[in-house]
């Protein structure tokens, strides 16, 4: 079976802002005055250098540099090579870096209206994530409701690393709005730098920067459990995207655990935690760690006890597999069919709203 | 190493790599602190990378983390001999355990008073239990933010053969492969002293990297972050390349996670290898080589076998057994291990390696 025979849905892929002047016509007066008179740079982040290695894969990679900005790249790379039949753009430019909320706000809403001028109207396979800036969720709420109408937005973006763990109550807000308007809230691997990135300090190299992504997950994932967001709001799936995914099962073991003996700290949380994980949380596929070995990644799907956690996504322009190796290796058919189509459209109900 | 009868181990027999004795309060250390230290210490107290003159920042779930049960006549638990033989070392055949003490740290901010805090805290583990119990071993206390006094204490009492290791809280300040903390792993190598790294402690920085948590759970669901950012920065920054007769222990992490760990790590250097040139395998290679990994908090799944199926990742020779004694979350001897292990299995986790890893 070729994944293009499923007619994949891709839960994760990265437009890319090409500069902070394809943003200014989406940007109020005042801050398109700002960018030029203060020489505002950019809100690229760190969290890619545009040519580290896992930032592009080289084929993709406009004559072999730079990272590739435009819609057609993609459909020649992914959409129609793999024969997608949605996808969903997550744009990771850096309005939570942003340490003025309101720099941060203008900057998610220029982008998402550059989303739907440059990518959601000019391909109608696409469609995309709401970027907020979590600087302030109360206006990242204001942001969603703005947004939500147009039925292409499926999710609400947030970064992996941001001023508090997300599952903390001031970012409730953002939540109600997802819930109110049937969107999941994806949360991607990045972060606002407003903490080291290890719980124990700045590590010296880019590539402990990129591995410290799954620490902020199982945090996030604790944040959200502990804290009784799924309590509180029981219709929400949240996706953590990018992740790595065989973390996952070994943290809620560790968490399960240690609720047996400590659940009387958080009395709302009255299941075990891998199990409010399995009903709530989704993950997509890639990068998946794990050597390219079948019996390990089917013990990895195993330890799961779920096939519907696990959504198709290609993380491009991300370099994290070669040629067309976009799925682990030994994955079923069945399981395979899920990952690539029914976990999507079950965790996005909008897809199957709007038909292209 | 040891001059400790190398007694076989049989039957039912464990080394239990985490024990923990407690002061039963701070005069139990004067007479092994100077006076200078002692007024230092009644007037400023202890003071680390946190904000709470008494108690933690997250409240545990009991009394100083204590198994209800374990508390003597008077003093914590942890700080009577007797009722640790009784109640632990008799009733579960423990017939070697490690003493790790966790309070006072080796974390205090004025690095002096912490040098001198450990060392005194040697002096004490010494006459209070060693000397008293040969089924006891110690961890060397060392400052560990200030890598030349630590180094110090590790020549000054590796002669002693009642130390079987170097003992580091996991939450440091910076990455534990920074430069400041190389002192610590050469003295630890020259002396053949494998360093153990046991949860908690106070890095200053949130126990996540998106702020600090609201609740113990997470605090404790947190550990594993801290303790795989350390070990990725000692590969990353060439610390096994460095000193290859450097050992780690990892102490009250679990282990079920570091399988998967290994495998992000060796995709990440196969992707990222011309950043680290020093780093010349594959980190996952280093891990198995280097690393030992204690049992205790033992992940638990509706399903037993997959977490033996993880064990089997890690190696059945870097597994070993700690109870946690007398913590709330100590996992018992007798029913700690999954039941479905092999003898061969069993008795390479509950004490043959330890034996290997401490040349016991």
């Amino acid at each position: 079976m070729r994944i293009q025979d499923l007619r994949p849905i891709d839960c994760d892929m990265h437009p890319v802002v090409p500069n902070i002047r394809a943003l200014v016509p989406f940007l109020a007066k005042n801050w398109a005055a700002s960018v030029n008179d203060r020489g505002i740079e950019g809100f690229d982040s760190i969290s890619y250098p545009p040519n580290a290695p896992i930032s592009a894969r080289p084929d993709w990679r406009p004559d072999g540099k730079g990272l590739p900005t435009s819609v057609e790249d993609y459909r020649r790379h992914v959409l129609d090579r793999w024969n997608v039949q949605y996808a969903i753009g997550n744009c990771l430019y850096g309005a939570h870096l942003a340490l003025s909320e309101d720099i941060g706000v203008a900057m998610a809403s220029a982008v998402n209206d550059w989303m739907v001028a440059n990518w959601l109207d000019a391909e109608p396979r696409m469609r995309a994530s709401i970027v907020v800036a979590p600087q302030n969720p109360e206006r990242a709420a204001a942001e969603i409701d703005r947004c939500a109408p147009d039925k292409r937005f499926v999710q609400v973006l947030l970064p992996a690393m941001v001023e508090a763990p997300l599952g903390r109550r001031q970012y409730w807000p953002i939540y109600a709005a997802a819930e109110r308007h049937g969107l999941p809230v994806g949360i991607h691997a990045g972060s606002s730098y407003r903490h080291p990135v290890t719980p124990v300090g700045w590590p010296s190299y880019y590539v402990e920067d990129y591995a410290s992504q799954s620490y902020a997950f199982q945090g996030q994932l604790g944040s959200l459990i502990a804290e009784g967001v799924f309590n509180k709001f029981p219709g929400l799936k949240v996706v953590l995207l990018e992740s790595g995914v065989s973390w996952l099962i070994p943290f809620l073991w560790r968490m399960t655990k240690f609720w047996r003996g400590t659940r009387s700290e958080v009395p709302w949380v009255t299941r075990p935690p891998i199990e409010i994980a399995r009903d709530h949380v989704r993950l997509s596929i890639q990068p998946f760690d794990a050597p390219d070995d079948p019996a390990i990644v089917g013990r990895i799907i195993e330890h799961m006890q779920s096939d519907a956690m696990l959504l198709f996504a290609s993380d491009y322009p991300h370099f994290q597999y070669e040629d067309d190796a976009v799925l682990p290796p030994g994955l079923s058919e069945d399981f395979t069919r899920r990952l690539a189509h029914d976990n999507p459209l079950e965790t996005y109900p909008r897809l199957k709203e709007v038909q292209s | 190493m040891t001059d400790a009868p190398a007694k076989p181990i049989e039957n039912d027999g464990v080394i239990d790599c985490d024990i923990h004795p407690a002061i039963r309060s701070f005069e139990d250390l004067k007479p092994y602190l100077s006076k200078h230290w002692w007024d230092y210490y009644s007037t400023y107290g202890l003071r680390s990378r946190q904000g709470f003159v008494k108690g933690t920042p997250y409240p545990k779930i009991a009394p100083s983390a204590m198994r209800r049960d374990a508390w003597p006549e008077t003093g914590l638990p942890g700080s009577d001999l007797k009722l640790m033989q009784t109640q632990h070392l008799d009733a579960h055949n423990i017939q070697l355990g490690v003493l790790n003490p966790l309070n006072p740290s080796g974390g205090d901010l004025n690095v002096d008073f912490s040098a001198a805090l450990c060392s005194a805290t040697n002096d004490w583990l010494l006459e209070t239990f060693t000397r008293k119990e040969k089924r006891l071993k110690a961890s060397i206390m060392v400052a560990y933010e200030d890598g030349a006094s630590a180094a110090a204490e590790i020549h000054r009492r590796a002669p002693e053969k009642d130390f079987v290791q170097v003992l580091l809280l996991s939450r440091t300040s910076e990455p534990l492969g920074k430069r400041r903390y190389w002192p610590i792993f050469e003295a630890a190598s020259e002396h053949n002293l494998p360093v153990a790294v046991h949860v908690f402690g106070y890095s200053g920085h949130p126990a996540t990297n998106s702020g600090h948590p609201s609740f113990y759970l997470e605090e404790g669901a947190a550990h594993p972050a801290g303790i795989q950012a350390s070990i990725a920065s000692l590969i990353f920054e060439g610390v096994f390349e460095r000193y290859p007769n450097f050992r780690l222990l990892v102490i009250e992490a679990g282990f079920a996670w570091l399988p998967a760990f290994s495998w992000r790590l060796d995709k990440l250097w196969n992707r990222m290898r011309g950043e680290v040139p020093h780093v010349k395998r594959p980190p996952s290679e280093y891990i198995k080589e280097r690393v030992w990994i204690t049992t205790q908090p033992m992940e638990e799944s509706q399903r037993p076998q997959q977490v033996v199926e993880i064990m089997d990742y890690i190696g059945w020779d870097r597994l070993m057994f700690a109870s946690d004694y007398p913590h709330w979350d100590f996992d018992d001897p007798k029913f700690g291990l999954p039941p479905s292990l092999g003898a061969e299995q069993r008795a390479m986790v509950r004490y043959r390696n330890a034996q290997a890893l401490y040349g016991l």
